[in-house]
C-alpha cells in the first residue's frame, strides 16, 4: 500500500494501481475538472483544464511543492506525493483556463442542446471566475451539419479537446474527423465528402465535452433536465452494452452507453444508439385482440386470459405433444422462465422451442485499420456482433434445462406443416417484425396460434389471439450477453395501451398473486436452475453478474 | 579583440559546397578522427566540451545524448532541426548555404557517437537554396563513401540521410512539433515525458539537434574539448545552475542598423559591441530604443541593459527569457513599442498551433487588445489585463505543453514592465487623439 496526500487527505493505493491524478483526487473526493482526458483515449494533456500543484514530503515530515503547476491528467499518483487541487495556485490556473475557453465561445447555452448536462457550464460554475473580461470581437466560425447522418458540429461552441478526433483514430479506427486551421480558428471538420458516418460515430456526440457535437437524432428535441435516466442494456445485439435510456412521460428520448468494463467498455454503436424508436412507433400493439373468423376484437385481459388458458388446457390435455411453446430471444429470463412454468404445468409433454435467433453479416469489430480491415480479437476493442437479439443465452439455459434438446424454430415450422401443431404460443418482441407470410403458410395448419408481440406482422393477422406485449425499455429482468454476463434491465416507460410486459401476462396465465417482482423472480431462477444460481441475490448490481463464473469482459 | 572565425571559416570561399575543396580545406579530418574512438568516446568529448544546444533552449548536447537507452536494438534516429523559423535568426541557412559539407561532417560524428543509423534533416521549407546545396552535399558524400553504408570502409558505420522539407509552420521547429510533423502528421508537440530520446520518431530514441549545435561538434571532434573550452565564459561559481557559456557562436544581426550581417563570435559578447562594432552602428544616425537579445521570443533589453554579455545566462539576469538562437534584432527610438509588441504578438497568434487552451486563446486575446490599443481605444486596464494573460500562458511554468507560449509571453512582459511609460503615454495620447475626431 502507497500513500498519497490529495489536499489534506491520505488515498491508498495498491502496489499495482496506475493512477493519474484526476483519479486519485476522485478517490479522496475531489473533482479535478477535464476536458481532454478520457480514460478509454490517449492522454494530450492539452485542454489545461486540469492543473494542479504537486510536491513531495520529505523524510522530515516538511512539504516541497514544485514551482510549477502540472496537468493532473498526465501525471502518474506517486508514493509520497502532496498534491493540491484547490490552493489558490491551482484555482488560479484553471480559472485562467475557464475565461481562455469562454473567450471565444458563444455562450448561447439557451438554444444549447448541451445545457444542463455541459462541462463548460459546470466547471465555470464551480471553478470560473463568473464574468467576462473579454471586450473584443469572437471569433465566429460557420456550424456544420455535414459532419455526419447523425451529428452536427457547432463549430463556435468547441474546445478543442480532440477526443472526437482521438475517438475516430484509436476506437472505430476510421479517422474522419480531423482539426483543420492554426491557433484560436482551429476547427473540428471531416475531409471534403467523407463524412464520420461509421458504425460508432454517435459516440463522439456523448464524448464532447460541450454542445459542439449534437446528435442530430435528439436535437431540439428535450432539454436533458426534464429527463430522467434509467440504466439498461441495449437489445440490438448479443454484445448487450450497458446503457442509460432516458425519458420523459413514458417516451423513449435517446440512448446513452454506460461504462461497463464486464460488458462493452466504453462505448455502444449507432445500430443500438439509435435503434430505439420502434419503442414509441404508432402501431405498436396496444391492446388484447381475439379473432373471430375475418374480424379481431379488441378484448381486456381479465376477459381474455381465462379464455385463453382454458383452450390451451383443453387442447393440452388432448394431445399434449402437439402444444408447443416458442421462446423468444428478447424475452427476458424471467418472462422466459414463467412462460415455461405455466406451460409445463399443463403437461411435461408439451414442447419449448426456440424462437427465431436473427443473424446479420459477420461479428464488426473495431478499431478498422486503414483499408477498414478489422483488428486481430485480442487487439478489438469493440465489437458489433452478427447476433441481433439480446438474450439467446438466457433464453437457451431455460430450455436446456426443462427439455434437454432445444427445438429450433425451423422444428415448429416442419411439425406445422406436418399438421402436428394443434396450439401455438408465439413470442416475440423483435424490433423489426421476426415473421414472415412464408411463416403464416407454414403455421396456416396450426389449431390454435396465440401470437404475444409488440409490433403487427403478417401473424398478427392470422392468429387466434393476439396479446400486446412490452419492448425491452418497458419491463424489469435480465439478459444474459454473448460472454454469459447476466445484466439487469429496467422499466424505464410504460408499454402503450394496454400492452403488459411478458412477465405479467405468464404470472396471470400461471394464476401467480400479484404483480412480478424481478429481484424476487430472479431469486426463484436461481434456485430453480443450477446455471442461474450465481444470481441468487435476486439484485445485480449496475455492472452485471457473470453466469459461468469467471468469463471473459 | 579579434576573432579567427571556425564555424564561418570556409565563408566566402569559392566552391567550398564541394566536397573536393571542403576536403582539401581539412573537411572530413574530424569525422575520420571520430572513427578511431569509440561511440562513447564521442560522446564524452563532447560532454567535455561543454556544447549546449544552439537551437533555444540551450541544453547540453552530450548530456541529451546519453539519455538515449543504452544497448536499443534500434533503429535510433537523428532528427536535424533546420526549420530555423524564430524571427531574426538566420544562422542556419547560412551554414547550411555557405559550407554544407561542414554541418554533415557533424551530423555523420553525431550519427556514429548516438548509434543513429538514419538521420532526417528538417529543413524549412522557404530554405530553397539550402536545400539544393545540402542535397547536392549528401549526393557528393553517398558518392564518395561517406554516407550510405560501411562509411569509410567501417563496416559497422551505416548512415541514411534524408532531407523532409518542412511544413512551413513556426511550431514545426518544436522537437516533438518536428517529429510530428516528419511523421506526417501535424505540428502538435507531444507531452513530455516520453522524452524523444526514450521515444521519438516512429516511436523510437531520436536525438533532435540544431544545425549550429551538430556543425560545432565537428571542431570540437577536430580540434579538441580543451580547445572549445578555451572560448566563451565559464560558469558563474556562485550560480550551482550555470552550465557555461564555451565556444564560438553565430550572432545574427537584423533591424534598424546599418549593416544586418551574421557573425561568429565567442559567446559573451554584448549586444552593444554587436550592434556598434558589427552591425555598422543604428542606422540613420539614431539611438536604439530596445534590443532583441536572441530571437522575438526571449523578449526585449533597453538601452541601458545593451551590456548585458549575450551568453546563456546574461539575458536572464536582465529579465528576458534567454539567449535563445542569439538574433539580436535593434528597435531604433523613432519605432513605437506598441507597434513592435502588436506584431510579436500576432507572430505567437499566427503560429500556436492551437492545442493548449492558455497558448491558442491568450495569444489571440492579446493580439486582440492591442489591436484595440493601437486603434485608440485601448485603456490603461489593458496593460495588467496583458501582463495577466502573458504570466498565466508562459511566465508560470508549466501551463502549456511547449515553449511557445512563453515565446509569446516573455516579450509583453518586458514590454510592459520595460517601457510601461510609453505604453500608457500611447493610450492617453492616441485616445484623446481619437476622441477628438
Ligand atoms: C516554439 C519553438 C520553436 C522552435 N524552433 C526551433 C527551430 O526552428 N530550430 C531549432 O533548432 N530549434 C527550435 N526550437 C528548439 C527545439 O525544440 C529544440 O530544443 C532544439 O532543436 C534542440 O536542439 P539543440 O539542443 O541542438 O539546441 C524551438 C522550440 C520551440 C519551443
Ligand atoms: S456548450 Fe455549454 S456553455 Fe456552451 S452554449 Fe452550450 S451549454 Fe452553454
Ligand atoms: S467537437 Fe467536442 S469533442 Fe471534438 S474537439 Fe470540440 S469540444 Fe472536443
Ligand atoms: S504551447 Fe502553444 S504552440 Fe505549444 S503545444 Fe501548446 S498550443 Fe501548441
Ligand atoms: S484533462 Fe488534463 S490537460 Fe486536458
Amino acid at each position: 500500500m502507497a500513500v498519497i496526500t490529495i489536499n489534506d487527505k491520505d488515498v491508498q493505493l495498491a502496489e499495482s494501481e496506475r493512477l493519474n491524478l484526476i483519479q486519485a483526487a476522485q478517490r479522496a473526493g475531489y473533482e479535478v475538472p477535464h476536458y481532454c482526458w478520457h480514460p478509454a483515449l490517449t492522454v494530450v494533456a492539452s485542454c489545461r483544464m486540469c492543473l494542479v500543484e504537486v510536491g513531495e514530503k520529505k523524510p522530515d515530515g516538511t512539504v516541497a511543492m514544485q514551482p510549477r503547476v502540472v496537468p493532473a491528467c498526465q501525471t502518474p499518483a506517486r508514493p509520497g506525493m502532496v498534491v493540491r487541487t484547490n490552493s489558490e495556485k491551482a484555482k488560479a490556473a484553471q480559472a485562467a483556463t475557464l475565461e481562455y475557453l469562454l473567450l471565444n465561445h458563444p455562450l448561447d447555452c439557451p438554444v444549447c442542446d448541451q445545457a444542463g448536462e455541459c462541462y463548460l457550464q459546470d466547471y465555470s460554475y464551480k471553478f470560473g471566475r463568473g464574468y467576462s473580461r473579454f471586450k473584443e470581437d469572437k471569433i465566429i466560425r460557420p456550424d456544420k451539419d455535414y459532419i455526419g447522418e447523425n451529428i452536427a458540429l457547432f463549430t463556435d461552441r468547441c474546445v478543442m479537446c480532440s477526443r472526437c478526433v482521438r475517438f475516430t483514430r484509436e476506437i472505430s479506427g476510421t479517422a474522419e474527423l480531423q482539426i483543420i486551421h492554426r491557433g484560436a480558428h482551429a476547427e473540428i471538420d471531416v475531409f471534403p465528402g467523407q463524412p464520420c458516418n461509421n458504425k460508432l460515430a454517435g459516440n463522439v456526440v456523448d464524448l464532447c465535452p460541450v454542445g459542439a457535437l449534437c446528435s442530430k437524432d435528439f436535437l431540439y428535441k428535450q432539454r436533458v433536465w426534464f429527463l430522467k435516466s434509467t440504466s439498461s442494456v441495449c437489445p440490438r445485439c448479443s454484445t448487450g452494452c450497458s446503457i442509460t435510456i432516458d425519458h420523459h412521460k413514458d417516451i423513449v428520448y435517446r440512448l446513452r452507453p454506460r461504462a461497463n468494463p464486464q460488458a462493452q467498455g466504453w462505448f455502444m454503436c449507432d445500430e443500438g444508439r439509435f435503434g430505439y424508436k420502434y419503442i414509441n412507433a404508432a402501431d405498436r400493439l396496444i391492446s388484447p385482440m381475439v379473432r373471430h373468423d375475418k374480424h379481431t376484437l379488441y378484448v381486456g385481459w381479465e376477459e381474455v386470459l381465462p379464455v385463453l388458458r382454458r383452450q390451451v388446457r383443453q387442447a393440452v390435455t388432448e394431445a399434449p405433444e402437439s402444444a408447443w411453446l416458442v421462446l423468444s430471444p428478447w424475452l427476458t429470463c424471467e418472462e422466459a422462465y414463467l412462460a415455461v412454468r405455466w406451460f409445463r404445468s399443463l403437461s411435461p409433454q408439451t414442447r419449448l422451442a426456440s424462437g427465431p435467433v436473427p443473424v446479420v453479416g459477420e461479428d464488426d469489430r473495431y478499431p478498422k485499420d486503414v483499408h477498414g480491415n478489422p483488428p486481430p480479437l485480442d487487439k478489438t476493442l469493440f465489437t458489433i456482433r452478427a447476433e441481433k437479439c439480446p438474450n439467446r443465452l438466457g433464453v437457451e439455459a431455460i430450455l436446456k434445462h426443462y427439455q434437454g434438446t432445444i427445438h429450433s424454430f425451423d422444428a415448429v415450422l416442419e411439425a406445422a406443416r406436418r399438421g402436428e401443431v394443434r396450439v401455438l404460443y408465439l413470442t416475440g418482441g423483435y424490433p423489426e417484425p421476426g415473421w414472415t407470410s412464408e411463416h403464416c403458410t407454414a403455421l396456416e395448419g396450426v389449431g390454435t396460434l396465440i401470437v404475444q408481440d409488440i409490433l403487427p406482422s403478417p401473424l398478427t393477422s392470422v392468429a387466434k389471439y393476439i396479446l400486446p406485449g412490452a419492448a425491452f425499455a418497458e419491463k424489469d429482468g435480465t439478459f444474459v450477453n454473448h460472454a454469459g454476463l447476466a445484466q439487469a434491465i429496467h422499466r424505464a416507460v410504460q408499454p402503450p395501451g394496454e400492452a403488459r410486459s411478458d412477465a405479467r401476462i405468464f404470472v396471470d396465465l400461471l394464476e401467480r398473486r400479484g404483480l412480478p417482482h424481478a429481484p424476487a423472480l430472479r431469486a426463484e431462477l436461481a434456485s430453480e436452475i443450477p446455471c442461474f444460481a450465481p444470481l441468487n441475490a435476486g439484485q445485480i448490481g449496475p455492472l452485471g453478474v457473470f453466469l459461468n463464473g469467471e468469463g471473459k469482459p | 579583440m579579434s576573432f579567427e572565425p571556425v564555424l564561418l571559416r570556409n565563408r566566402g570561399v569559392p566552391d567550398v559546397q564541394r566536397l573536393e575543396v571542403y576536403q582539401q580545406r581539412g573537411g572530413y579530418r574530424a569525422l575520420e578522427k571520430a572513427l578511431r574512438m569509440s561511440p562513447a568516446e564521442v560522446v564524452q568529448v563532447v560532454k567535455d566540451s561543454g556544447l549546449r544546444g544552439r537551437g533555444g533552449a540551450g541544453f547540453p548536447c552530450g548530456v541529451k545524448w546519453t539519455f538515449l537507452p543504452k544497448d536499443h536494438s534500434g533503429p535510433i534516429y537523428l532528427c536535424v532541426n533546420a526549420d530555423e523559423s524564430e524571427p531574426g535568426t538566420f544562422n542556419n541557412r547560412i551554414l547550411m548555404e555557405e559550407d554544407p559539407h561542414q554541418v554533415l561532417e557533424g551530423i555523420t560524428i553525431s550519427a556514429y557517437a548516438t548509434r543513429a543509423t538514419t538521420a532526417y534533416i528538417y529543413l524549412r521549407y522557404e530554405y530553397g537554396r539550402c536545400y539544393r546545396t545540402m542535397q547536392r552535399a549528401v549526393d557528393e558524400a553517398y558518392a564518395a563513401g561517406l554516407l550510405g553504408r560501411n562509411i569509410l570502409g567501417r563496416s559497422d558505420f551505416h548512415l541514411d540521410v534524408y532531407l523532409h522539407r518542412g511544413a512551413g509552420a513556426y511550431i514545426c521547429g518544436e522537437e516533438t512539433g518536428l517529429i510530428e510533423s516528419l511523421e506526417g502528421k501535424r505540428a502538435w508537440p507531444r507531452i513530455k515525458p516520453p522524452f524523444p530520446a526514450v521515444e521519438g520518431a516512429f516511436r523510437k530514441p531520436t536525438i533532435v539537434n540544431n544545425v549550429e549545435t551538430l556543425a560545432c561538434v565537428t571542431h570540437i571532434l577536430d580540434r579538441g574539448a580543451d580547445w572549445f573550452k578555451s572560448i566563451g565564459v565559464p560558469p558563474d561559481p556562485n550560480n550551482p545552475r550555470d552550465l557555461g557559456s564555451y565556444g564560438p557562436k553565430l550572432y545574427c544581426i537584423s533591424g534598424h542598423v546599418n549593416n544586418p550581417c551574421c557573425v561568429e563570435l565567442p559567446l559573451g559578447v554584448t549586444a552593444r559591441q554587436l550592434i556598434e562594432e558589427h552591425g555598422g552602428g543604428v542606422w540613420k544616425g539614431r539611438k536604439a530604443k530596445a534590443v532583441v537579445p536572441g530571437g522575438i521570443s526571449m523578449g526585449f533589453l533597453s538601452e541601458s541593459e545593451l551590456d548585458t554579455p549575450l551568453d546563456f545566462i546574461g539575458p536572464t539576469k536582465v529579465g528576458c527569457l534567454g539567449l535563445g538562437t542569439a538574433a539580436v534584432i535593434v528597435i531604433d527610438d523613432q519605432t513605437s513599442m506598441v507597434d513592435v509588441l502588436y506584431n510579436s504578438c500576432r507572430f505567437f497568434r499566427h503560429e500556436s498551433c492551437g492545442q493548449c487552451t492558455p497558448c491558442r486563446e491568450g495569444t489571440e486575446w492579446m493580439t486582440k487588445i492591442l489591436a484595440r490599443i493601437r486603434r485608440g481605444q485601448g485603456e490603461l486596464s489593458d496593460l495588467d489585463q496583458l501582463l495577466e494573460i502573458a504570466n498565466g500562458i508562459g511566465i508560470t511554468p508549466g501551463t502549456t505543453i511547449c515553449g511557445l507560449a512563453d515565446g509569446a509571453a516573455w516579450p509583453v512582459k518586458n514590454a510592459l514592465t520595460k517601457f510601461r511609460a510609453e505604453f500608457e503615454e500611447y493610450i492617453r495620447h492616441h485616445g484623446r487623439h481619437h476622441d477628438q475626431r
